[in-house]
C-alpha cells in the first residue's frame, strides 16, 4: 500500500539553531532541512537567521549565504542563478520553485525550505533526479524522422507550426510539477508525471517530427500517461509559468482522437 | 542491491496499449449520468409517499424501465472504472492490486445484474 506515514528513520527532529548576527537590523529567520547520509541520525530542522541588509534578493542569495557564512555543510544545486538551468528547485513554504527566481520578500515570516517532496533525498536539500531523468529519456527526447533533411536547408517550419511550441519548449525540467503531484508520489515508478508529459508532447507537437503514433503508442498506458487525474498541482506549482495539466490534456486527446476519431 | 540501469527500470515492462477506452468511457458515462440521474432523482422524489400499487405503475412503463435499466447499467459502470482508479492509485502489491480490482468488478456486476432482475421482476410480475 501507498505509505501515509514517515518511516521512522525520515520522522524530522529539532536540529542546530545558529546564533543571530551581531548588529543586524532586518533579521529573517530560515529553517532547513538537513540530512547528512554518513550519519544514523534522523533528519533534522536547522534554524538560521540571516541580516536582509547585507543579503542579495532571491531566496538563493540566502541559502548561498548560508552556506558561505553560516554553515558550509549544506549541500544543494545551484548553477544559472535566473531561472535557466532548473537545478536549485526546492520546496520553500510548501510550495516548489525555482529559489533563484523567487524573492524573499514574497515570504512573510520564517522562510521553510525542504528538498522536492517525495524523491530520495541523497544530503540535505538535493533530491536523487535518477528516474526523473531517466524517465525523460524514455520518451525520446529528440527529433525522429524517416524523411532525409532537405539537402540544402535545415528542416522548415512555419510560424504557426513554431507557436505550437510555445508553453512547451521552456520548460527546464527542474522537477517542481512532478513532484507537487500526488499521483507522482504514489506511482512514480510507473506514472512519467507532469514534467516528462510536456515534454512528450512538445514532440508530439512539433511538425517536423514524423514519430507521433509510435510515440502515443508508448504512452498509452494506465499509469505511464493516465495516472494524471487532472489535480493542477503541477500548473499551480511551475515557477516558469508553463501549464503541464494542459499538456498532457493535449496528449489525451490526441489518443481520442487517434481512437474514437 | 541491483545492476538494472535507470532507463530499463523507468521503461518498465512497456506500454500496456490500453487506458484510452477506460479513459473515454469514463467520461462518457459521467455525462450520460447527468440527465439519468436527474431524471432518476425527480421521479424518486415524486414518488416519496407512493403506495406500493404506483410505484409498480410508474417502473411497469416501458420507458421508465429502460431508464431505470440505463441509469442502474451507467453508475454500476461509472463506479467500477472509478474505484478501479482508486485501487490502482492505492495499492501497490501487484496480486493484491489485481485480485481487488477483479473482485470489486465482479461484485459491481453482481449487484447490476441483482438491480435488473428486480426491476424485471417488478415490471413483469408486479
Amino acid at each position: 500500500m501507498v505509505e501515509f506515514a514517515l518511516p521512522k528513520n525520515s520522522k524530522l527532529q529539532k536540529g542546530k539553531e545558529f546564533p543571530i548576527p551581531k548588529n543586524a537590523k532586518n533579521l529573517k529567520r530560515i529553517e532547513v532541512y538537513r540530512w547528512d547520509p554518513d550519519t544514523e541520525e534522523n533528519p533534522r530542522i536547522d534554524v538560521f537567521h540571516i541580516d536582509l541588509n547585507d543579503c542579495g534578493p532571491k531566496v538563493l542569495d540566502a541559502v548561498l549565504k548560508i552556506k558561505n557564512e553560516i554553515d558550509t555543510t549544506l549541500a544543494f544545486r545551484r548553477s544559472c542563478r535566473e531561472g535557466v538551468c532548473g537545478s536549485c528547485a526546492m520546496n520553500v513554504n510548501g510550495k516548489n520553485t525555482l529559489v533563484c527566481t523567487k524573492a524573499i520578500s514574497d515570504y512573510k515570516g520564517t522562510i521553510k525550505i525542504f528538498p522536492l517532496p517525495h524523491m530520495d533525498v541523497v544530503k540535505d536539500l538535493v533530491a536523487d533526479m535518477t528516474n526523473f531523468f531517466a524517465q525523460y529519456a524514455s520518451i525520446k527526447p529528440w527529433i525522429e524522422t524517416q524523411t532525409p533533411a532537405p539537402a540544402d536547408s535545415e528542416r522548415l517550419q512555419s510560424i504557426d507550426e513554431r507557436k505550437k511550441l510555445d508553453g512547451l519548449y521552456e520548460c527546464v525540467l527542474c522537477a517542481c510539477c512532478s513532484t507537487s503531484c500526488p499521483s507522482y508520489w504514489w506511482n512514480s515508478d510507473k506514472y512519467l508525471g507532469p514534467a516528462v508529459l510536456l515534454q512528450a508532447s512538445r514532440w508530439l507537437e512539433d511538425s517536423r517530427d514524423e514519430n507521433a503514433g509510435e510515440r502515443l503508442d508508448e504512452l498509452e498506458d494506465p499509469y505511464k500517461l493516465y495516472r494524471c487525474h487532472t489535480i493542477m498541482s503541477c500548473t499551480d506549482t511551475c515557477p516558469k509559468g508553463l501549464n503541464p495539466a494542459k499538456a498532457i490534456a493535449d496528449i489525451k486527446r490526441l489518443m481520442a482522437i487517434r481512437q474514437e476519431g | 542491491m541491483d545492476y538494472q540501469t535507470p532507463l530499463a527500470k523507468a521503461k518498465g515492462l512497456g506500454s500496456a496499449k490500453a487506458g484510452t477506452g477506460h479513459f473515454w468511457m469514463q467520461r462518457i458515462t459521467a455525462i450520460t449520468l447527468i440527465p439519468l440521474s436527474l431524471w432518476m432523482v425527480s421521479y424518486t422524489q415524486q414518488l416519496l409517499g407512493a403506495s406500493h400499487q404506483d410505484m409498480i405503475l410508474w417502473l411497469s412503463g416501458p420507458l421508465d424501465t429502460t431508464l431505470a435499466i440505463a441509469w442502474i447499467v451507467a453508475a454500476f459502470y461509472h463506479a467500477a472504472l472509478g474505484l478501479q482508479v482508486v485501487i490502482e492509485d492505492y495499492v501497490h502489491t501487484e496480486w493484491m492490486k489485481i485480485s481487488s480490482i477483479w473482485l470489486m468488478k465482479l461484485t459491481f456486476l453482481f449487484f447490476a445484474i441483482a438491480a435488473i432482475v428486480a426491476i424485471f421482476r417488478i415490471s413483469m410480475i408486479g
